[in-house]
């Protein structure tokens, strides 16, 4: 019957399209992190008994439907007919209470699960978020000190990592689904949360709170490392940048001071100490640039400085006018920052 | 043959039970103190963040705060002793009663506009300054509209508009003036007496 | 002093004469005639649904697929706003008040609502709001922070133009007449039924309307203290919702949800009590389980009050305070469930008849279970961590907005449009609209909640395609323009019965309630006798006899050609609250201009406001007061009765 698999349709695309959720970089159903895992399970029970609530009333009301056809008569009098009240009672209050109640356990069981980590966490960073952009700090002692960078965060695999989320204007809100749900960045206060990865890998995420124009282009990293190669990250990002020594990276950093680039951004072991837009220290070791709107490449690079407007229109990024081989000379030397 | 339901005759103009008006008066009255009621929740969920002294510059001085409040319940104690008047049929005292409300009233407004001026902080001196002058404020303008009400009441009452059995504009202000009295006496108990106990 | 007359001497001619508005300027802009009122909300907020939709096909063609720049980031984040505001604050109630303010006098057996002038000053705002804030969007500077309006955002710093100046004073505009509509509702459900309409007699939808006006004037002035501060933190550098000041831009988020929530109910319950007296007509038979249903009805509204925190529950609220507010979000599933079935029983339990009011209600009912559960699921803090501000919510709200709303006005209208009109609308052209309506909604919507699985988060003016999520986009925007073409079949259909329609009669669909007893269009006068009310469904006495739902025994049937004729000028009866005894007769008001130049005095406040042209505002509040004034001025009447 046409009517029923129209009604159905919908159903079947979304436990098809649930199949698929697997494929996608902020799949919500997610088990990557270990706050992800068990938001998942909580999830999937609710989609699932979603489902099958749904599944059940399309049922009782196509057989409404079917009933009458069967039970037409010629009269159209009204009639009494019986009260009806079981089903108020058992589909009214009886299953919907054990359901929901059972739905309440598993919440609070849940809350409680991801309240804090099993173990004490391996670093503390400290996230502090712009429009739109997200400026990045290690906390702590040894390497983790004085780590600064931007939109991209590595953590070790298999540790506990503690956020400090806080913001420098509006609300923001930081989310990797995979690893975690959302917590806001909050004007005035410091909300503290933590996530996990289990295995090594990258996970995409963006802000989950309307922040104004770009809020669609802030994209955030967090790049899962073996704990060794987490340690030896945190010491390459605590390292100011090299020595600008060779003729066409002297060059680059020339033209950096030169183009009102130090008036925004940081360089550490230049004088290039600006603070409104990120540090870009060890930029060359980010994966992507302007707060995931672009790959970093070279070619990037260039055409962001010249054409921040374009890409990001209200971002604090202003289009820069630089000469074309300058232009190459500062791309080239910001991409030996790594 | 038509059966009737009713052995009574039924009176024309509402004066048994509540009239339709008077109710109008209430459900204002109830919106009206869910919106001082959302003002405080303001002030005491910010205090309860504040980082600083609540009052920044300590607490509120009673000296004129104090007698005001004093002045606003007389005022409403005169309201209803020339209410009780008209439900006598004594206009004479409705009209006593409604003046000399409207006179405590006035002065209730001037030394608010006293301690205004004397407060060691603006409007726009942080969250504290703010509330304290937008809540006053809300209030000190539905005292005047109250004020307002009452010159109404009066001119109505000096044409001989209201009897024994119909007077509702007089209840349907001093409802209303009542319930300014007592938000006061809420607004009082927030903002000057509240900070002194914590 | 009134007594009981027999119809045979009711006089139809004078009836006319006295309750007909004059034709002509004076009569348009001073009417109180709550009919004339009702279609006036109904046509203005099906215009502002049509703009809203507009603007969201826009949007939709936007997100079609990845990287799109049809729209500015700016032009699509005031789309999206007002979409948004339009929406939920001038369609959803307003379209509501219209129905409740058509039907309600006639569904209890009265000649006008309790406050008529207090009616038209209801409509008159509704209406000068609605063009204060599209003033907005006609500049270019239309709100640009979402229906919601969050701090900082909101604020100078990050909101320079008048975009917000404009949100927060339309909004106030906007809440004068919700809350002035409300009281005059309340009033009505309290002094203004017939005679022995007791509480167990009321319809649901009276019920419906009534639990949401009760609900409006509690919850509305949080939402007003929030737009005065924001207004004049914005226009007078207060600070309420700076942190760096002492303020806090959680504050605004209280404030603004602890109306919102509630909000939600205010336009779904009325239309769930629509859907209360559709479905017992066409299936034959009284709704199951009514005094249940009347139950739960007040009891979401009450509930509704306690689970707002649950829009802030990624806000880093205390795990304590985040498992109430989770367990009451629950907890107002079941009385939503007991509405359900009680609908699902009657169909189930009675002999269906499918006329296009029937689809509209069996489509809402899946509808609205399709949205609930996915409620249930944002429910659920840990998982609402994931899904909140994304696509999924955004499913969620246009099923139970669209679903619980949308289709039962719908419906309604095809249902009570020929009580207003004397005309049915087409039957074939009415299936068509249902299931075009249907199958492009679920087809655009459906989806939204595998976007918002996949990750995709709300109010991006556009996504990049390495996310995945072109598909599931395109398949929305697809199924969005086939509902629009749905809601245009819905406005074909109107037209079109206007000429053609089959002339109705006074009870086309021999329904039980007391609005189908006199003949359609009614007469202004509404009843040429006061009714007097025996059970829940009068006009089906005749049919269900000593069974019809509310009867007491030996009391007899109801009387609706015998009663109170009550022509001394404007009359009805005033009756008690609980039982509906007649208290008194009541002289209701004439046509006054004062309600419509009242809504002028204050559209010029608001634009002096929100322009700071001080004296615009100030003239405008002068001009307030001085309408106030001459409205409460006391009439002398021919019966010497003074107010």
């Amino acid at each position: 019957m046409i009517r029923v698999s129209r009604r159905r349709a919908p159903l079947v695309f979304a436990l098809g399209a649930c199949g698929m959720a697997g494929c996608g970089p902020l799949n919500t159903l997610a088990r990557d992190g270990t706050t992800a895992s068990s938001e998942t399970s909580l999830g999937w029970f609710l989609v699932i008994v979603s489902c099958t609530v749904v599944l059940m009333v399309t049922i009782l009301v196509l057989a409404a439907w079917a009933r009458s056809r069967r039970r037409q008569t010629r009269d159209d009098v009204v009639f009494t007919g019986s009260s009806g009240l079981p089903w108020i009672a058992w589909g009214g209050v009886v299953i919907p209470s054990i359901v929901l109640v059972a739905a309440f356990l598993f919440t609070i069981g849940t809350l409680d699960a991801v309240a804090a980590p099993e173990r004490a966490p391996a670093a503390t960073i400290q996230i502090i978020g712009h429009q739109w952009w997200w400026e990045v700090r290690y906390e702590g002692v040894g390497p983790a000190q004085g780590v600064v960078t931007a939109n991209e965060i590595h953590v070790p695999v298999g540790e506990p990592v503690r956020l400090e989320l806080s913001t420098s204007d509006v609300i923001h809100s930081f989310w990797v689904p995979e690893l975690a749900g959302k917590t806001d960045l909050i004007p005035g206060q410091t909300n503290t949360t933590w996530i996990e990865a289990r295995h090594a890998g990258v996970f995409g995420g963006t802000c989950g709170e309307y922040c104004g124009a770009q809020h669609a282009h802030m994209q955030i990293r967090v790049i899962a490392d073996p704990p060794a190669r987490f340690q030896q990250w945190l010491v390459d990002q605590r390292a100011p940048a090299g020595q600008a020594s060779a003729p066409s990276t002297a060059d680059g950093l020339r033209v950096f001071m030169t183009s009102g680039c130090a008036n925004c951004h940081s360089i550490r072991g230049t004088l290039a100490g600006g603070a409104v837009g990120p540090d870009l220290t060890h930029i060359a070791s980010r994966t992507t640039i302007a707060a995931g709107a672009l790959p970093n490449t070279e070619a990037n690079l260039m055409g962001w400085i010249v054409g921040a407007q374009a890409i990001k229109p209200g971002s604090d990024m202003p289009t820069i006018a630089v000469p074309a081989r300058d232009l190459q000379s500062l791309a080239a030397y910001l991409e030996t920052l790594k | 043959m038509t059966t009737t339901a009713y052995d009574r005759t039924i009176p024309l103009g509402a004066h048994e039970g509540r009239a339709p008006g008077w109710w109008a008066m209430v459900w204002t009255i109830a919106t009206e103190a869910a919106l001082f009621a959302f003002l405080l929740f303001s002030f005491f969920y910010l205090g309860s963040q504040s980082r600083s002294a609540w009052p920044p510059t300590g607490p509120l001085a009673l000296k004129l705060s104090l007698p005001n409040t004093v002045i606003l319940i007389l005022s409403s104690i005169a309201y209803m002793w020339g209410e009780r008047g008209i439900r006598a049929g004594n206009r004479a005292r409705l009209r006593a009663g409604l003046a000399i409300a409207f006179i405590l009233g006035l002065i209730f407004i001037i030394i608010q506009g006293i301690e205004w001026s004397n407060q060691p902080f603006g409007a726009r001196d942080g969250a504290f300054g703010s509330l304290f002058y937008t809540i006053t404020g809300f209030h000190g303008a539905h005292v005047v509209v109250g004020l307002l009400m009452n010159m109404l009441v009066q001119i109505w009452a000096a044409r001989g508009t209201f009897t024994r059995e119909s007077h509702l504009a007089v209840t349907n202000a001093g409802m209303y003036w009542h319930f300014v009295d007592i938000v006061w006496l809420f607004v009082f108990a927030s903002l000057y007496v509240s900070p002194r106990l914590g | 002093m009134a007594t009981i007359a027999p119809i045979s001497t009711a006089p139809i001619e004078r009836l006319h004469e006295t309750w007909e508005s004059r034709p002509g300027l004076y009569g348009i802009l001073a009417t109180v005639d709550h009919k004339t009122i009702g279609k006036r909300y109904l046509v203005t907020a099906v215009i502002f649904l049509i703009i809203g939709g507009i603007e969201a096909l826009v949007m939709r063609v936007q997100l079609a697929h990845a990287d799109t720049h049809l729209l500015s980031p700016e032009a699509y984040n005031q789309l999206f706003s007002m979409h948004g505001i339009t929406m939920m604050f001038w369609y959803a109630s307003p379209i509501l008040s219209g129905f409740s303010n058509y039907i309600w006098p006639l569904m209890l057996g009265s000649r006008d609502m309790a406050y008529p002038r207090v009616n038209a000053l209801s409509y008159w705002t509704f209406l000068a709001s609605g063009i204060f804030i599209y003033t907005a969007l006609c500049i270019g500077q239309a709100p640009n922070d979402g229906w919601f309006g969050y701090a900082p955002v909101s604020l100078q710093p990050y909101n320079p133009g008048l975009n917000m100046d404009f949100y927060a004073l339309g909004l106030i505009f906007l809440t004068v007449s919700t809350t002035v509509g409300a009281i005059n509702f309340i009033g009505t459900v309290m002094k203004m039924r017939a005679p022995g309409m007791s509480l167990n007699r009321l319809p649901i939808f009276v019920y419906g309307t009534m639990t949401a006006s009760f609900a409006a004037i509690f919850a509305l002035p949080a939402l007003t203290a929030g737009c005065v501060f924001l207004y004049l933190e914005r226009q007078f550098h207060m600070h309420f919702f700076d942190a760096a000041q002492g303020g806090s831009p959680l504050l605004w988020q209280h404030l603004f949800w602890i109306l919102g929530h509630p909000w939600v109910y205010i336009i779904v319950l009325p239309a769930m009590g629509m859907v209360s007296e559709m479905i017992p007509t066409f299936c034959r038979r009284p709704l199951v389980g009514y005094p249940y249903v009347a139950l739960s009805t007040i009891a979401t509204g009450l509930i509704g009050f306690g689970v707002w925190v649950h829009h802030m529950f990624a806000t880093g609220l205390p795990a304590v305070s985040m498992s109430f507010f989770s367990g009451a979000s629950f907890l107002i599933t079941i009385p939503s469930a007991i509405a359900v079935f009680a609908w699902i029983a009657t169909m189930w339990l009675g002999k269906p008849v499918w006329k296009t009011p029937l689809l509209f209600a069996a489509g809402f009912v899946v509808l609205f279970v399709i949205g609930g559960v996915s409620g249930v699921v944002t429910a659920a803090v840990p998982f609402d961590w994931q899904v909140t501000d994304t696509y999924f919510v955004v499913a969620h709200i246009h099923y139970v907005l669209i679903g619980i709303n949308v289709f039962p006005v719908i419906g309604a209208f095809y249902y009570w449009i020929p009580k207003m009109t004397g005309r049915m609308m087409d039957e074939t052209l009415g299936k068509w609209n249902f299931w075009t309506m249907f199958i492009g909604f679920n087809l655009g919507f459906f989806p939204m909640h595998i976007a918002g699985l996949l990750g995709m988060p709300r109010r991006v003016y556009t996504y990049p395609a390495s996310a995945g999520w072109d598909t599931v986009n395109l398949i929305t925007t697809i199924g969005a323009f086939l509902f629009a073409i749905g809601v245009l079949l819905f406005v074909i259909n109107f037209f079109v019965s206007r000429r053609r329609g089959a002339f109705a009669g006074s009870n086309p669909w021999d329904a039980g309630t007391l609005e189908w007893a006199m003949e359609s269009p009614p007469p202004p006068y509404n009843f040429a006798v006061i009714p007097i009310i025996r059970s829940r469904l009068p006009l089906w006495e005749d049919q269900l006899g000593d069974e019809t739902p509310g009867m007491i025994p030996g009391e007899g049937h109801s009387h609706i050609s015998e009663g109170a004729v009550l022509a001394e000028g404007r009359e009805t009866f005033g009756t008690s609250p609980l039982e509906a005894e007649p208290l008194h007769v009541l002289h209701m008001p004439e046509d006054s201009l004062w309600p419509f130049l009242l809504a002028i005095a204050m559209l010029a406040t608001a634009y002096g406001l929100v322009f700071a042209q001080w004296w615009l505002a100030i003239l405008g509040a002068l001009g307030t007061l001085a309408c106030l004034v001459g409205w409460l001025w006391p009439r002398h009447l021919a019966t010497g009765e003074r107010a």
